[in-house]
Order: C-alpha cells, then structure tokens, then sequence
C-alpha cells in the first residue's frame, strides 16, 4: 500500500510539474516533449486505478500518433520566440476564464453524488478491479448502451477528416503522377520503339 | 513489512535482470550474424579474426567505441541530445516485460500485454526525432522527418494486424494469444496478414529495405549522423534490440509462441523457451536476409505502400475476419 502511494504522488507530481513546464518552457519543442511526459504519466495513474485499457490506448493514440505528428509540425515551423512571448499578458484574462470554469467544473464533479450518474445508476465511475478484463466491460458498455453516442463520436472524426482534406486538396494540373499499374503493365512492345535512322539524318 | 518490499524488489531486480542480460548478450551475436550471413551472401568471409571465427567481433566492436572519444556539437540542443540515445535504449528494453518466453516464463502477465507492445514500439519514434532535432543539423533532421512520417504510417497497418489477431483470440493477454494457436498457428489462416506484419515490422524498425532514416546513400547517416562513442552504441544497441522485440512478437502473434509444430511425442518434449528462439531466430534471419537481397524503397514508393496497399488491405482483412468469425458462429469469448 505504501509502495501503491509513493507510485501515486510520483506520477501525480511529476504530471503536474510537466503540464506547467509545457505552458513555461522557453522553446516550444521543449513544451512538446513535456506534453509528452505529461500524458506518459496519466497513463500511469489510468495504471493505477485499474484501468489499464485506458492507459495503453491513452499512450497508443496520444503518444503515439498525435503527439508525434504535434511534434513534426512545431519542428518545422521558425519561431520568433520573443514575439511568442508579447502576446502573454493579452490572452491570460481568456486563459485564466477557461481555467476558473474548468476548476468550478471539476469541483461540482466531485461535490456531486456519483451514484446519480445522470446516464445509469448502475455504472460507477471507477473500473470495478478483479471480476472481468476491464477491456470487456468497455465493450461490453460503449457497443450497448453508448451505441449511439459511439457511432456520432465516428461521424464526427469523419467529418473532420474529410473536412481537413477538402481544406488541404489542391489539384494544381500538370502534375505528373507515378501510376503504378500502367508501369507494372509495360512490356517490350510498348515500351521499345524501333526506327530505321537514315545516315547524316537523325529522327 | 519493509522486509516484504525489499525481498519483492530483489525478486523484481532479479527477474528483470535475467531478461535484459540474455537480451543483450543476443544483440551482440545477432550483430555478429547479420555480418556473417551478409557475407555469406555476398560470397565474403565477414568477419573471422577476433576469437574462434570471429565470434568476439562485437564485443571488440563495443569496447572499441565506447573507448573513443564522445562529442557533443556545440551547436546541438546539450540534455535532448543525451536524452534521445538513452530513450530508444529504454524503450527497446521496456517491451521485453511483457513477453512470455514459456508457459509462465513472463516478467509481467498483464491483460493487455499485446497494446503494451503496440504502446512501446510506437514510442520507438520519439528516439530518433529527438535525435533528429536536437542535433541542429540538416541529414539528422531530414532522417527525423522522414522516420516520423514512416513510422506513424505503418503503425495503422500493424494495429489492424494486431485486431485481425485479437479477433482470433479474445483476449489481449500474450499467453493466451500463444495458448490460442494451440490447434493451428495464426500464420496459416491468417497468412496475408503474417506477410503485411512482417513488412510493416521491417519499416517499424527503419531496416532495410526501409531504413529511409539513416539512408547512407542520401543522408550520411541519418538521425545519428553527429552521434559518436557510447550514444551512437546505445543507438545500434537499441535498434538490434527492437528487432528482436518485434521478432518475438511475429512469433507470438503468428507462429504460436513456445509451442511444437506439432503436439507429437518427440517435438513436445523439447523445453518450450528453446521453440521459441528457434522461431525467433528464424524471422531475424529473414530479417537480415531481406536486407542481403532487396534494394532500398524510394521514399514516395514507401509511403504508398504503407497507405494505398497495406493499410486498405489489412482493413478489408479485419471486416472479412469478424465477418467469417459471425457467421461461422465461432467467436471466442
């Protein structure tokens, strides 16, 4: 139990303190790779509270592919860091608004009794440990009772998918494109040309 | 009660220890092997002066380089820098935690031992970004680059893969993936599948004929170009070591883990960890033998690869499996 606790405020602490080097590291890149460190961490209390479902699918997706895909965008772009900086103190009436509503958020969550699940009374909030995988019991949940919700939340990510390419796609005209099949499909008789080539004449 | 936690962690320490060394050890004649076998290939000697036909050849090697002098460049970001040869060692590391060796031979059986899997080998990239970066150079930057884009592409084709598996079995847990193939080993039914993990393992651990991160030819050295001494060995170390993490995961995946070949009285009595590094050994030959025969991808044909071919293909797989699995009414619990 000790050794429960200790892992506990090391992977709270160590989350928190990278969630603020995020917003006050100097390069940017730093404030990504502190992101990362961050989420590492949750997934590490996902860990300990029995999720471990959560936990790998929280490293897969976010680690994995957003974070590195973050990482390549904020790679590539030159940033003025000194200009970064002079834009602060005009946005931290909005930062700090967000941040007030989101604590009064939270502080309702937990002041409010979790048995009243405004969805099911039967489903408590923390994974019930030790009676089924917990990767069952979130099917078993998200393909019956959350169906529906499930299958908006895909529309959504569709639609946003499809958004981005719309938004991104040019067809310029006059690119030549590699088409893989003409090519593999080539054999002497179309590709050799033979020509008699008088002397002193050239083609 | 201090006690208790002591002996527990000495057991941990221990069994940690006995996976990791072993581990290493194999890295270092693993090197030794690709040599030998791509000059048998290439109708050379390899190397046979360092110890009985030259079998001490990558000892030497280490010692030799962790020897020399270590440079950090000047212009380089200093702590990322130290930082991305240590995380890529790490990482190949930490996988091994998970891998049942033979029935119960596992540091840790957890129930979602495959997406832990799946979980450090994509962290894998983050090594060679780092590295990439931190260099402030422009081969290992390029290298980066390229070795984020591959490795997020192939990682889609490998999770499919890996569901098309799980569909199989039922459950996450890598024991009872290898228990499930107890009938017939995943690589016969699901073949196609075995084929696309296999390449899409190749391109996860940047090897030839998809190692567009360290194309010599193109970018001296890739992501460790300004690496020298113990990160570059901590950066070799660790790119063998994957490999034979994502080996052993093949062999747990496809070609059923510790089990015979087949369950009659002469093979099934042969230890189950001793199947196991045969099948290993097997895909890593055919990993060092891709690398002697095929030439390298251009980089648009990789990525083309990755998303026009494997990726609606293994999607395909995974809807026409569950769909046989349904109506066949053979879904396992």
């Amino acid at each position: 139990m000790v050794l429960y606790s200790l892992t506990f405020y090391l992977f709270s602490s160590v989350a928190v303190l990278s969630a603020l080097m995020v917003i006050s590291a100097k390069n940017p890149v730093h404030s990504v790779l502190f992101l990362i460190l961050s989420f590492v961490n949750a997934s590490g209390l996902f860990v300990l509270l029995g999720a471990e479902f959560l936990a790998m699918i929280l490293v897969v997706v976010y680690v994995g592919a957003v974070a590195v895909l973050f990482l390549f965008v904020v790679m590539m772009l030159d940033i003025n860091f000194v200009k970064l900086r002079e834009g602060f103190l005009q946005y931290l009436p909005f930062g700090a608004l967000l941040g007030i509503v989101l604590v009064i958020e939270l502080g309702i969550l937990f002041l409010t009794d979790r048995s009243s699940n405004i969805y099911n009374n039967q489903t408590p909030l923390q994974p019930i440990v030790n009676e089924v995988e917990n990767t069952k019991m979130i099917g078993q949940i998200l393909y019956t009772e959350y169906f529906y919700l499930f299958q908006i939340c895909g529309i959504i990510l569709l639609v946003a998918m499809i958004g981005s390419i719309t938004l991104t796609l040019r067809d310029k005209g006059g690119v030549k494109r590699q088409n893989i099949d003409s090519q593999n499909t080539v054999d002497a008789s179309t590709a050799i040309e033979k020509k008699k080539v008088k002397i002193g004449e050239g083609i | 009660m201090t006690y208790d936690i002591i002996v527990t962690g000495l057991i941990i320490v221990a069994q940690i220890l006995a996976v990791v060394v072993p581990v290493l050890i194999s890295v270092a004649f693993l090197v030794y092997a690709e040599r030998k076998v791509l000059a048998l290939i290439q109708l050379r000697r390899g190397p046979n002066i360092v110890g009985p036909f030259g079998i001490l050849q990558s000892f030497a090697d280490a010692l030799k380089l962790i020897t020399k002098e270590n440079i950090i460049p000047s212009g380089s970001n200093k702590i990322v820098f130290i930082l991305a040869p240590i995380i890529t060692m790490v990482l190949s590391l930490a996988g091994w935690a998970v891998i049942p060796f033979a029935p119960g031979w596992v540091v840790s059986d957890i129930n979602v031992g495959i997406m832990y899997l799946f979980a450090v080998s994509s962290l894998g990239v983050y090594g060679i970004i780092m590295a990439g970066w931190a260099s402030n150079s422009q081969y290992p930057f390029l290298g980066a680059l390229r070795s984020a884009a591959q490795m997020v592409s192939y990682e889609v084709s490998i999770g499919f893969v890996i569901i098309t598996v799980l569909l199989c079995v039922g459950s996450l847990n890598l024991s009872k993936i290898v228990l499930a193939q107890q009938t017939v080993w995943f690589a016969i039914p699901l073949l196609p599948m075995f084929i696309i993990f296999f390449i899409s393992a190749l391109a996860e651990t940047n090897r030839l004929p998809f190692d567009l991160p360290e194309d010599e030819s193109t970018l001296v050295a890739g992501f460790f170009t300004e690496y020298s001494s113990a990160s570059f060995v901590l950066f070799f170390l660790g790119e063998y070591a994957s490999m034979i993490l994502m080996s052993s995961m093949t062999v747990i995946l496809f070609l059923g883990g510790w089990l015979p070949p087949f369950d009659v009285y002469p093979l099934n009595v042969v230890p189950g960890v001793i199947w196991f590094t045969v099948k290993v050994i097997f895909i890593l030959f055919l990993f060092i033998w891709v690398r002697g025969t095929f030439p390298r991808y251009r980089y648009d044909q990789l990525m083309r690869l990755g998303w026009k071919v494997f990726l609606p293909f293994s999607l395909f797989w995974v809807v026409a499996t569950s769909g046989f699995l349904v109506y066949f009414d053979i879904l396992p619990n």
